[in-house]
């Protein structure tokens, strides 16, 4: 197990460098980079453009060396703390992203608990009562879900909660709050706000899971196993939950890997409809202004999430798993 | 009442399927005696599982009790209960269930949980019956694996069941059922799944464990040769029904009913007269294979000068630990699943290959298929006066030879693709091949079905809607569409009931004779394998220990493990009980035990040395074999 744990720590490095490598080549691809884009726009505002000035920042930022060299430069940053200065806003790409990871991650975090708790007892539900009224309409529902596109949700969402509760449009808190320094108000202003996006952002996932859930328990539950359990004198309930429904877990849980980054990016054009400070909308424009190192940061950022989830999905299954745990070494 | 343990009266079981009611049970009545063991034989589909279910209460959810009574005599607590009354999932019955009552399955290998151990499986079962803690649990259950004969009772406790290997399992599954200490154990379909000296041992420790703890055994088979050995009374089941019932030297002796009596004729025994025909219960009519003959390219006369159809030699092949990886594998890691193994089939006989699980007899069938690559060795086909040079072929070449050998699976039902017609299934090879265009192969599929005795009407169904034996002539109708020289075999009737066994190996027969095939049939069954073979092959971990034409073979059989898979079969006639005494813990399928000259390990490694007639046995050369076995 020691040996499974080095060796699967060992090979996310060369992984996230052949990463980082495709990231530095895809931010470089757009012809030119963020001077000359500069240069066109300023042009286009009819604003003289200073050589001296583009030439000393054309120097600071290292354009003028060979690709190979930017390469190392950017990698030696981020592998010191320092993920490069945005052009775009003047400042340190940390700097920039900062306060936003932290209300993504408080949005991707509830959104998680939001799926799992509401796709959960529907999915067991479905799956012992096959067939039955309620597992028809739960499914219908769930169809719904997954048919509904969710920046029509969002905007439906939005007018409700608007008209019903009095919350303002758009925007994780109340505007009165956005600059201001965090205090109780604030706390329970994001609260307020949050469940509007974590419903968008989280139904179709739900509904996805239900059905996933459904169909694998309903894979499980004519097991041999289940019968044995219930032949010992098992409760029904008991029988269920330790059984058949840990059997059906593991899909779920190999899906850890893809649930992390999904939530970040994913929920982009949401977070533009709602005009939600998060990742997602910053990442757009970083690429279409060619920011180079912000745009460079998310995607590693991205990247590194899709690492480190899938690491922790396949622990997850080695713990819960003693097929996977024991056998981990075998060859058929 | 009259002393009986359980008594089942008129039971009646129907089932709420999509085409309607299903009566599964029809009015069954049988008694079990305390202690004694009674048989409920039939095959698929007579109900006989389905009163076992209607005992525990675990009936599918589609299924309800519709009448009678199983009236249950507890002898612990002195009182009668009528468990066709009770609420399947009420707690007097769930007390009943596993503490009073249990049952052991037929497939060890997914009837335990593969998410926990061994030692939690058991515990759970005692502290849903019995009051006591979680220490003294754990005891119980390490005792109650002593019992069942595990080698380290205390290490098993911990181990999960795919560390184990089938015959353990079920050796697992027999100590959750028993540790409650229950008055009847229902054992359905106990050792169909195991091997046959696994499943003399299993069947041995079922009837120690009933002497030690004096419980009743309502033992649920298809196998009358396990019967024979096992029960004292026997209820005959057909249809849902009881169709005869009495002691088991009656019932053997005399068998009444018509269905018993035709049972009987379809179970192959070494004692068949020479050219004897098994008699199925409902026989196939196999119709046509005029177009099949014009397909067949004629064999030139003198081809059989270029060798037998098929030459195997030197064939290994080992099964590497995980190969590459970031630090390498162990070099010569792995088991050595098929050693050195050489053998010929020639045009037209029926060579028979018998083994144990896992003894390789698979990985070799694959590797002269083509689907698994030899680590050594040479396969060479006859084709038509051309060798051959099998494992060399590639591209095109390879794809033109499959046409020559084709292969028929176990598993009739994992086999066939469920989402595709059964006219799709049986012209695929014709239309990967690019033979003929569609009306063409219409003609052919359709002659195809009528071959292996199915109805061209039922073409355009898919494979769910078919029987199991029906899916095997499905697969062997496949096989055959390409007109090989050679089929491969692989235990093709070892997942079917006896009656469609015999349906399908009379089937076979016939078609070998009518076109000229040549076989190579493998099987765990050696009964089948003697109706079968004109030739079979012994072997045992990777190895051939023995080789003879069919009549030397079970004549004289040479080879102690040979020897061990005979008496271990067990036979449907009481008068011949298995010797239990001499299966004793695998020992038998261990090279290493096996006395001198047979002996295989480190120091000794015999080769095969012919006895004459064809007889070939694997001893060491300058001992005299005869005096010594």
């Amino acid at each position: 197990m020691l040996g499974y744990l080095i060796r699967r720590v060992l090979i996310m490095i060369p992984t996230l460098l052949a990463i980082s490598v495709i990231t530095f080549v895809i931010i470089q691809l757009p012809p030119g980079d963020y001077l000359t884009t500069l240069v066109v726009e300023m042009q286009s505002r009819g604003e003289s453009v200073d050589q001296g000035r583009l030439a000393l920042l054309r120097e600071t930022y290292g354009f003028d060396r060979p690709m190979h060299e930017q390469y190392l430069i950017w990698l030696a940053g981020m592998l010191r703390g320092d993920f490069g200065y945005s052009f775009e806003y003047n400042l340190p790409v940390a700097d920039v992203v900062g306060d936003r990871l932290w209300l993504t991650a408080v949005v991707s975090f509830a959104t998680i608990i939001f799926v799992y708790a509401v796709s959960f007892p529907i999915g067991i539900y479905s799956a012992t009562h096959q067939y039955s009224a309620g597992d028809y309409a739960l499914t219908l529902l769930g169809f719904l879900g997954l048919a509904t596109p969710s920046f029509l949700l969002a905007l439906v969402l939005l007018y409700l909660a608007n008209v019903w509760f009095g919350t303002s449009i758009g925007g994780l808190m109340d505007p009165k709050y956005v600059d201001a320094p965090w205090s109780l108000g604030k706390i329970l202003s994001v609260i307020e706000h949050l469940w509007v996006p974590v419903v968008v952002i989280g139904t179709a996932g739900t509904a996805a899971m239900i059905r996933r859930l459904r169909a694998n328990l309903l894979d499980e539950l004519d097991k041999p196993y289940v019968v044995t359990a219930r032949a010992k004198g098992l409760p029904p309930g008991r029988a269920l939950w330790k059984y058949p429904l840990r059997m059906a877990l593991n899909p779920f849980i190999s899906d850890i890997g893809n649930l992390l980054p999904q939530v970040v990016s994913g929920a982009a054009i949401v977070s533009v409809v709602m005009s939600l400070p998060t990742t997602g909308p910053m990442l757009l424009d970083s690429l279409r202004s060619q920011d180079m190192y912000l745009a460079g940061s998310f995607l590693m950022f991205l990247a590194v999430l899709t690492v480190i989830g899938v690491f922790i999905s396949d622990l997850a299954l080695a713990a819960l798993d003693p097929r996977i745990r024991l056998s981990g070494g075998a060859t058929r | 009442m009259s002393g009986n343990l359980l008594t089942v009266e008129d039971l009646k079981v129907q089932f709420q399927a999509p085409e309607g009611l299903v009566h599964a049970v029809r009015g069954v009545s049988f008694r079990v005696r305390p202690g004694s063991t009674v048989a409920l034989v039939g095959e698929s589909g007579s109900g006989k599982s389905v009163v076992s279910q209607a005992i525990l209460g675990i009936l599918p959810r589609n299924g309800r009790i519709a009448g009678g009574r199983i009236l249950f005599d507890d002898p612990a607590s002195r009182r009668m209960v009528d468990i066709a009354a009770l609420d399947r999932d009420g707690q007097p019955m769930r007390d009943l269930r596993g503490g009073r009552i249990s049952i052991i399955f037929q497939e060890p290998m997914t009837s335990l949980s593969p998410l926990h151990t061994i030692g939690n499986q058991i515990v759970e079962a005692v502290r849903l019956h019995r009051d006591v803690r979680p220490k003294e649990a754990r005891d119980l259950a390490r005792d109650m694996l002593a019992r069942v004969r595990f080698p380290d009772p205390a290490r098993a406790l911990d181990t999960y069941p795919f560390e184990l290997s089938g015959g353990l399992r079920q050796r697992a599954m027999i100590a959750m059922a028993l540790v409650c200490r229950p008055a009847l154990l229902i054992a359905d379909e106990p050792t169909t799944a195991l091997d046959v000296t696994i499943q003399a041992q299993i069947l041995k420790l079922i009837k120690d464990l009933q002497a030690e703890l004096g419980m009743a055994v309502l033992l649920i088979t298809h196998d009358l040769g396990v019967v024979a050995n096992l029960a004292e009374e026997v209820v005959v089941m057909y249809r849902g029904e009881v169709m005869e019932s009495g002691t088991r030297e009656d019932i053997f002796a005399n068998p009444g009913h018509p269905y018993l009596k035709a049972l009987l004729r379809a179970v192959p025994r070494f004692d068949m007269a020479p050219g004897e025909r098994l008699v199925p219960l409902r026989s196939v009519r196999s119709e046509g294979g005029r177009l099949l003959e014009q397909a067949r390219t004629p064999w030139p006369p003198g081809a059989d000068a270029a060798g037998p159809l098929l030459k195997v030699e030197g064939i290994t092949k080992r099964y590497g630990a995980r190969g590459g990886g970031w630090f390498g594998a162990k070099a010569g890691a792995g088991t050595l699943a098929v050693d050195d193994v050489s053998f010929a089939v020639k045009r037209g006989e029926c060579l028979g290959l018998v083994g144990e699980s896992g003894c390789g007899k698979t990985t070799l069938s694959k590797i002269v298929l083509r689907a698994l690559t030899a680590d050594s060795g040479s396969v060479t086909f006859n084709d038509h006066g051309t060798p051959v040079d099998v494992l060399k072929l590639s591209g095109g070449e390879l794809e033109a030879f499959r046409r020559r050998m084709q292969f028929v699976f176990q598993d009739p039902f994992g086999s066939l693709n469920p989402r595709m017609t059964v006219f799709d299934i049986i012209a695929e090879p014709l239309v990967i091949h690019r033979i003929g265009d569609a009306a063409e192969r219409a003609e052919r599929v359709k002659e195809l079905m009528a071959l292996v005795g199915l109805d061209v009407r039922h073409l355009k169904r898919y494979p769910h809607s078919f029987s199991g034996g029906q899916r095997q002539r499905i697969g062997i109708a496949r096989a055959l569409a390409l007109r090989p020289d050679l089929l491969i075999l692989d235990e093709p009737v070892s997942a079917l009931d006896v009656s469609i066994q015999a349906q399908v190996l009379n089937l076979l027969k016939d078609l070998k004779e009518r076109l000229g095939l040549t076989y190579l049939f493998i099987s765990h069954n050696l009964a089948v394998v003697d109706y079968m073979a004109d030739r079979i092959m012994v072997m045992c971990r990777g190895r051939i220990v023995e080789t003879a034409p069919r009549e030397l073979l079970f004549r004289d059989p040479l080879h102690p493990y040979t020897r061990a898979l005979l008496s271990a079969v067990p036979e449907p006639d009481p008068a011949r009980p298995l010797a239990l005494t001499e299966l004793e813990e695998g020992r038998s399928s261990n090279p290493a035990a096996w006395p001198e000259p047979f002996t295989i390990d480190d120091q000794h490694h015999p080769p095969l040395v012919h006895r004459g007639g064809g007889h070939w046995v694997r001893a060491d050369l300058d001992m005299t074999t005869r005096e010594v076995a």
